[in-house]
């Protein structure tokens, strides 16, 4: 081992600005971004299902962009927006539409998997609000999910759309 | 009326909570608690020498290193054999930390406790442990060799033998005018949660008592087993599962080391301490299921009829047996299928290997039993050049013969008898779905466009609901609010919504005043767990009957009050009404202050129970004999034996002609689980099996190298199925009621993925014209199997490769 340091760890400040509201937090350099958020902010809807970017499961959006923060080290997100699952519903006791088609359509099950699906997914009909079946498939294809077998989810991609449009008509 | 709600699709309980990060998993749990790490062995069979902790002892931030040496009590015996069986001759458990011998990599050896996880990982990395290496046994036919012992104490690598036989099976099978032998092999993958396993322990040093959570699919057995290893009284230990992340099998095996572990150290250091399981460490120190060869031999007719079959198997138990061998008997028993098999004779061999412990998966040995059979049905269709459909529909069990009983012992020690079904209905339903008999020009279509398809099949029997019990308990508070409470745990089956569907049936309440909790020993203690799709049935049931004694206790205490006869009253909505006359009434609110004869006023509706209420008949003692204070009820329920679900499944694939990729173009299911609770929830569980039996059919194994490394521990490299790889899934259903319960359901939870394997196989053979005899495939070995059946080492099918045209690999 070439690190022979022992003593305590260096840290330093790292701002996020988290759902909308500044948050700073002592972490070290090495604090994963994932980890950050859960247990530094205490922001626990961003699951860790893998630790190597695989599942999915820790997305959140970085400056409307989805990024895995199990790949990102909190110190990197600097200054950065952060949106987790805790800032999709427009407003305390509502759902966005993707979180509304969710329950709708039962896209999710013991729900470990679903924050990285619903930030995913929000980020995917900004881009492309009107997707196919076949669209909505591949929009989520990235992400694991062991329990629904992506049936619902990709239903609840088509109705997060329509409610979209929906609401946007009201 | 009020609104009818069993059986109606209603939008899930838990869902606000999940989809709003409102969800409380392990590992939000206990923010400041200490972390613990563990140093696993990177060997799959060694002599540890000596654990060298010198250079890890000034981390800042360490707070203890624990080796086997520290540990006391029983903490520091092996781990309990949850399930014994005669069969089972030499059983073999771990330890929580290995004293001497490792027999996986990852198993654990040394504990670190430190301030946070990064820095319990930096010491466990400081820790030395040297190693003897030892002789390695990986795969069946190394173990059955026996060239090398996993334990030296079970002679041979068995840890168990079972035979069981009905009938003279191999007399049969030589008096039969055809016969067939076949050697089938199905290899390992695992449950693979999203979330992982997790402990967090709150020592309380004052009461001298343990609040234990745990990502498990039983807080009843976590917490017995965990207050017999510390020595506890049972009543100083809570055991509580908060929202878990998925189970399939895996969590309902317990104590895992580090649920014993964890409680230990906390209470050792007066601390809270958590462990959450990475990734890696569920690869490599939980459990997987499925490993098995097999060889069939059967005897048939000249209409396909069975008249004996022999089937003997070697199950890879890995290192261990704490689970008992339920996997192999599940196998041995529900094998069977809807289908009469003559006489039966089935032997296993139940093996240890130097890898990790097989204990239940979602299906729990029935995968393999279902591609035995069915790779067996398709083999004598192919023998004599029958329809496949046809072949198991002369071998069914007719629904005039239900109850029907096989003559053998299911895996909870009671006769295997099917309760009800309706087999034949299945199988048309199936046909129609799958357009069987339009197949034959849809492949032509196909053919004249170079394209290769196949349609599969597969049919499968459920034993689920296996007792012994559970218990409910509902107690409606005078706020009007319904509390209902079972042992039970969920890992996301929807509990919450499905049993409370139940109860604001049953109690005539509405469905947003019910609240259901679910695992959690401080509100309900007695339970055995989720597993065996039991969770419906059993504490669905027991809710039923608890809220059947609330309904009976409001309706007496509102008799009384209405001064009416209880029969002439019913429950709408939460009130009670004389029937016909719906002005005369009382809410169960109100019967519930009434129940409940009080001293102290706690607010206004309190009043009217007090004693100078003036309410009270003075020659009464307040509280009447054989009656309890509380609009409350609880009851248990215990099934006599297992109810059976059944299912048929079938799939159209196609398979390249050049790169052998395989595509499943349709998969169509028809699943029978009597009547269902919540048919959204229910089509859920499907869709989910299905997928992992997708995922166990083309993508997952566990690659172990011959020194007994797991070569894939990652999701990059372990393939479960992401969207892009799960196909479209038609179901229809049928509801036979079992008449074993009051609501006459049947489990559902693991019959999506039960037979996957055996449709598949069975599609791709069709597709191919010779045998599939190996699950998964992936498209390379499919491609090697083109090639050895074009030189001549693979025979065609009998009858014809049912492609017009022989494959011909290009080279």
């Amino acid at each position: 081992m070439t690190d022979s340091t022992t003593g305590p760890e260096q840290t330093s400040e790292v701002t996020l600005h988290v759902n909308g509201v500044t948050r700073t937090a002592v972490a070290p350099a090495r604090r994963l971004l994932c980890d950050f958020l859960r247990h530094d902010l205490r922001l626990t809807g961003t699951h860790v299902g893998c630790e190597h970017g695989v599942c999915g499961a820790c997305t959140v959006l970085v400056d409307g962009a989805p990024v895995r923060s199990c790949l990102m080290f909190a110190v990197t997100a600097q200054d950065h927006e952060i949106t987790t699952v805790e800032g999709l519903a427009p407003g305390a006791g509502q759902m966005s539409p993707v979180q509304q088609a969710f329950t709708e359509c039962h896209g999710l099950q013991c729900g470990f998997c679903t924050p990285g699906f619903l930030t995913t997914i929000t980020a995917y009909l900004q881009e492309n609000p009107d997707p196919t079946q076949a669209e909505a498939r591949t929009s989520i294809s990235g992400n694991l999910c062991r329990c629904t077998g992506y049936q619902n989810i990709v239903r609840s991609v088509l109705r997060a759309a329509e409610i979209t449009k929906e609401r946007e008509a009201t | 009326m009020t609104t009818k709600m069993f059986g109606a699709p209603v939008q899930r309980r838990e869902d606000p909570r999940l989809l709003t990060g409102e969800g409380r998993y392990l590992d939000d749990l206990g923010h400041d608690a200490l972390a613990a790490a563990f140093v696993r062995s990177p060997h799959a069979h060694a002599r540890i020498l000596d654990i060298d902790v010198a250079d890890a002892l000034d981390v800042e931030g360490l707070v203890a290193i624990y080796t086997h040496e520290d540990l006391d009590g029983k903490v520091a015996d092996r781990l309990p054999l949850l399930i014994p069986h005669p069969t089972l001759t030499n059983p073999m458990t771990g330890y929580c930390l290995a004293p001497e011998m490792v027999n996986h990599v990852g198993e654990p050896v040394v504990m670190v406790v430190a301030t946070d996880r990064y820095i319990a990982e930096d010491v466990c990395e400081r820790i030395r442990v040297h190693y003897e290496q030892l002789p390695v046994v990986v795969g069946l036919e190394r173990a059955r060799a026996a060239d090398d012992l996993v334990h030296a104490e079970a002679p041979g690598n068995v840890a168990a033998h079972m035979v069981q036989e009905v009938g003279d099976a191999g007399a049969a099978i030589a008096a039969a005018p055809h016969t067939l032998a076949l050697s089938l092999e199905i290899e390992r993958s695992a449950s693979m949660p999203m979330e992982g396993k997790g402990v967090l322990a709150r020592w309380d040093g004052d009461e001298e008592s343990l609040r234990l959570y745990s990502s498990t699919q039983t807080t009843t057995g976590v917490r017995a087993a965990v207050a017999a290893k510390l020595g506890l009284p049972l009543a100083r230990v809570e055991v509580v599962a908060p929202d878990v992340g998925g189970g399939f099998g895996v969590k309902i095996m317990h104590p895992w080391p580090e649920e014993v572990l964890v409680p230990w150290a906390a209470r050792r250091l007066n601390a809270h301490v958590k462990w959450v399981e990475d990734r890696r460490e569920h690869f490599i120190s939980s459990a997987h299921e499925r490993g098995q060869l097999q060889e069939v031999e059967v005897g048939f007719d000249d209409e396909g009829r069975v008249l004996g079959l022999s089937v003997r198997f070697w199950h890879d138990n890995g290192a261990y047996t704490p689970y008992g061998i339920i996997v192999p008997i599940i196998t041995s028993t529900q094998l069977l299928g809807p289908y009469k098999p003559g006489a039966y004779r089935c032997e296993f061999s139940s093996l240890f290997t130097n890898t990790v412990m097989v204990t239940p998966y979602r299906g729990a040995g029935r995968p393999q039993g279902v591609f035995a059979m069915e790779r067996t049905m398709d083999a004598i269709a192919d023998h004599l050049g029958l329809d496949r459909a046809d072949v198991r529909s002369v071998n069914f069990i007719r629904p005039e013969e239900m109850p029907y009983d096989h003559g053998l012992l299911f895996q909870d020690g009671r006769p295997l008898t099917y309760d009800s079904g309706d087999f034949p209905a299945t199988l048309d339903k199936l046909k129609k779905l799958v357009g069987w008999d339009d197949f034959a020009a849809y492949r032509i279509e196909a053919e004249s466009q170079g394209r290769r398809v196949g349609l599969g099949i597969g049919c499968y029997v459920e034993g689920t609901g296996v007792g012994p019990y559970e218990g409910g308990h509902i107690q409606v508070e005078t706020s009007g609010r319904v509390n209902v409470s079972t042992g039970l745990t969920s890992q996301g089956q929807g509990h919450q919504t499905v049993f409370a569907q139940i109860v604001a049936e049953e109690l005539g309440v509405r469905l947003s005043d019910v609240h259901v909790t679910t695992g959690d020993t401080r509100r309900f203690g007695y339970s055995v767990g989720t597993f065996a799709s039991r969770a419906a049935v059993m504490s669905g049931n027991a809710v039923a009957l608890a809220a059947r004694n609330v309904r009976e206790k409001a309706l007496r205490i509102a008799g009384e009050a209405l001064e009416a006869d209880p029969g002439d009253l019913e429950i709408v909505d939460g009130v009670v009404h004389v029937k016909g006359a719906p002005d005369v009434s009382i809410a169960l609110s109100t019967i519930a202050v009434l129940s409940n004869p009080l001293r102290y006023a706690f607010d206004e509706s309190a009043q009217i129970a007090t004693q100078f209420s003036g309410n009270a008949d003075l020659s009464k003692p307040p509280v009447a004999e054989d009656e309890e204070p509380g609009l409350e009820g609880k009851d248990f329920y215990s099934p006599p034996r297992a109810t059976f679900a059944n299912g048929m499944h079938a799939a159209i694939v196609e398979t390249d002609p050049e790169t052998a990729e395989i595509t499943i173009l349709r998969y169509c299911v028809i699943h029978d689980c009597g009547r269902v609770i919540n048919p959204v929830i229910v089509e859920g569980q499907v869709h989910g099996g299905v997928a992992q039996g997708v995922g166990g059919a083309l993508y997952e194994r566990m690659v172990y190298d011959d020194a007994g490394q797991l070569l894939n521990a990652s999701f990059m490299d372990f393939l479960m199925p992401y969207a892009s790889e799960v196909p479209f899934i038609e179901t229809d259903h049928l509801e036979t009621p079992s008449p074993l319960n009051p609501l006459g359901i049947k489990g559902a939870g693991e019959a999506g993925c039960i037979p996957v394997s055996a449709v598949i196989a069975s599609a791709i053979e069709d597709a191919e014209g010779f045998p599939i005899t190996s699950m998964p495939i992936s498209p390379h070995e499919l491609w090697e199997l083109r090639h050895r059946h074009a030189e001549g080492l693979i025979p065609a099918l009998h009858h014809g490769s049912r492609a017009a045209a022989p494959p011909v690999p290009s080279a």
